[in-house]
């Protein structure tokens, strides 16, 4: 069970989880709740560097379509392949399996606390 | 991340009867013309899968039902809509639509005669104040008295391949008038073909019993009293089990795309003659006497008015509403038409949609693009619907 205290929130609903100098990013149980069940997942391959706060990837339910931002400046290190072959895996387990990429970064921007994040939701 | 916009609920928001039964099942709300409906209980997917495979219970109370009930109700609806309404019997439904003078769609509307004298028109949520209002003004004219009765019936429709078993398993039905038992509604049951409905009883207080619905499925919808509408949903639900699964209006929408039913604000509205959306055969030209929306009918829309056609793609990625559609690929293709609705359909496994599209452009096997979010999805033209029940 991930320690969700432990993880950092952006305001797009994004979890980030800092480990050295790589940032695993992923969506939170609340966002993977408001698309609904999500069928596609289009992320950017290794290697691709991404810049905080612009569009990465689309993460898309029956009923909608997600951007998904990038929460730091940084190089994606890996792309959660299981997501992309497994899509439900963002609403059956969103801090776990589901997760999005990895990147590595020098530096974090303001994130968010688990409790800042969950006043923001209303959960 | 985020959503696309659309879901902020208004400041004066309506609930269902059954929101109590809602909340309590886990559900999620979205806001819909006003109302706040589930969305989903857990899984639009699911939901989707248990309506084409066993069945599935969706609240629509927050359709419009309205009542005419007068000498010239038959002749006032005649006049006022696209169908010959007169020509059907008690117990008869028909799809029909409300035009306006200039031929354009208002609503798209299902008409019950509930008797020699009386008819019930079921509208949009979304137009069910204007679709009132209209018949008031249009049965001016006639002895008929137009009600709206939205407020005081709540609609519960019953879906899937299990409708029927869940509903005649379940206690508490019987026929309206005398005899009354079990026996006779499962006698009813039995004789109900498509698009017909009798006045029947849950626990003894009057339900209208419908062989009618929105998935592309063999199913019912109830029409009851608000009041009444917890202890219907529940008996269903407790009756059915695993048979039978709350649906949201998520799952709605894709059973009802994949059926190649038309959704109001989508593939019909204001600027739309029903003959561009296939439902020319809806128009009765043929009928006597005037009904507005005829002479703009008669004319018929112009020779390059785009038509609404069936779109199949492949992969997972699925052309939305108001996508652009292309007659190429390249920077240099012309766009041809709009989708109106579209979805990776969970029962076939790749991306449908709906579009408008030049005629000459709707001819199925005609190789389209949709514009997804700037990558060209090659997408066929192909017959609707896109799914057809085989029993």
């Amino acid at each position: 069970m991930t320690d969700l205290t432990a993880l950092h929130y952006t305001e797009e609903h994004e979890w980030i989880a800092i480990d050295g100098d790589v940032a695993t990013i992923g969506i939170t149980d609340y966002a993977a709740e408001k698309l609904g069940d999500v069928v596609y997942v289009d992320l950017p391959a290794a290697g691709t560097t991404i810049t905080e706060g612009t569009v990465v990837g689309e993460i898309e339910s029956t009923k909608s379509v997600g951007e998904l931002f990038a929460p730091v400046n940084g190089e994606v290190v890996e792309a959660n392949q299981a997501v992309v072959d497994a899509p439900e895996l963002v609403n059956s387990d969103p801090f776990g399996e589901g997760w999005l990429l990895k990147v590595s970064t020098s530096s974090l921007p303001k994130l968010l606390t688990r409790d800042e994040y969950t006043a923001l939701t209303g959960e | 991340m985020t959503n696309d916009p659309g879901t902020t609920a208004p400041a004066e928001e309506r609930l269902s009867p059954l929101d109590a039964v809602h909340r309590a099942a886990g559900a999620s709300f979205t806001d819909f013309a006003g109302w706040q409906m589930p969305v989903r209980y857990s899984s639009d997917l699911a939901e989707h899968h248990a309506v084409r495979t066993a069945s599935g219970i969706f609240d629509l109370s927050h359709m419009g039902e309205i009542v005419l009930i007068g000498p010239q109700a038959a002749a006032a609806l005649d006049f006022a809509l696209a169908g010959r309404l007169s020509a059907i019997e008690i117990g008869q439904a028909k799809y029909s639509l409300l035009l306006a003078d200039d031929g354009g769609i208002i609503d798209d509307l299902v008409v019950y005669r509930t008797g020699d004298d009386r008819y019930m028109v079921v509208a949009n949520a979304s137009n069910a104040a204007v679709v009132a209002d209209e018949l008031r003004t249009r049965a001016a004219g006639f002895d008929t008295v137009v009600s709206d009765e939205s407020d005081d019936i709540a609609l519960i429709a019953l879906q899937g391949p299990d409708a029927r078993s869940v509903l005649l398993e379940t206690p508490g039905f019987g026929v309206d008038g005398p005899g009354n038992d079990a026996e006779d509604f499962d006698a009813r049951i039995a004789a109900l073909k498509y698009y017909r409905a009798f006045p029947a009883t849950f626990e003894g207080q009057p339900v209208l019993v419908a062989r009618t619905g929105y998935t592309g499925e063999d199913g019912f919808e109830l029409y009851v009293a608000p009041e009444r509408a917890t202890r219907l949903w529940d008996a269903l639900v407790e009756t059915g089990g695993p048979r039978v699964v709350p649906c949201g209006l998520a799952s709605r929408d894709t059973l009802r795309l994949e059926a190649g039913m038309p959704l109001y604000g989508h593939e019909l509205g204001r600027d739309i003659l029903p003959v561009q959306a296939g439902l020319g055969r809806v128009v009765a030209l043929a009928k006597e006497g005037d009904f507005i929306g005829r002479a703009a009918i008669e004319r018929g829309p112009a020779a390059d008015a785009p038509v609404l056609v069936g779109l199949a793609a492949e992969g997972r990625r699925a052309p939305r509403a108001d996508y652009a559609v292309f007659d190429g690929e390249s920077e240099g293709a012309v766009r041809v038409g709009v989708v109106t609705s579209g979805a990776l359909s969970p029962t076939l496994g790749h991306p449908v949609a709906m579009a408008f599209v030049s005629p000459a452009l709707a001819e199925a096997g005609t190789a389209l693009y949709v514009d997804v979010r700037g990558t060209r999805i090659p997408a066929a033209v192909v017959a609707l619907p896109f799914y057809k029940r085989t029993s």
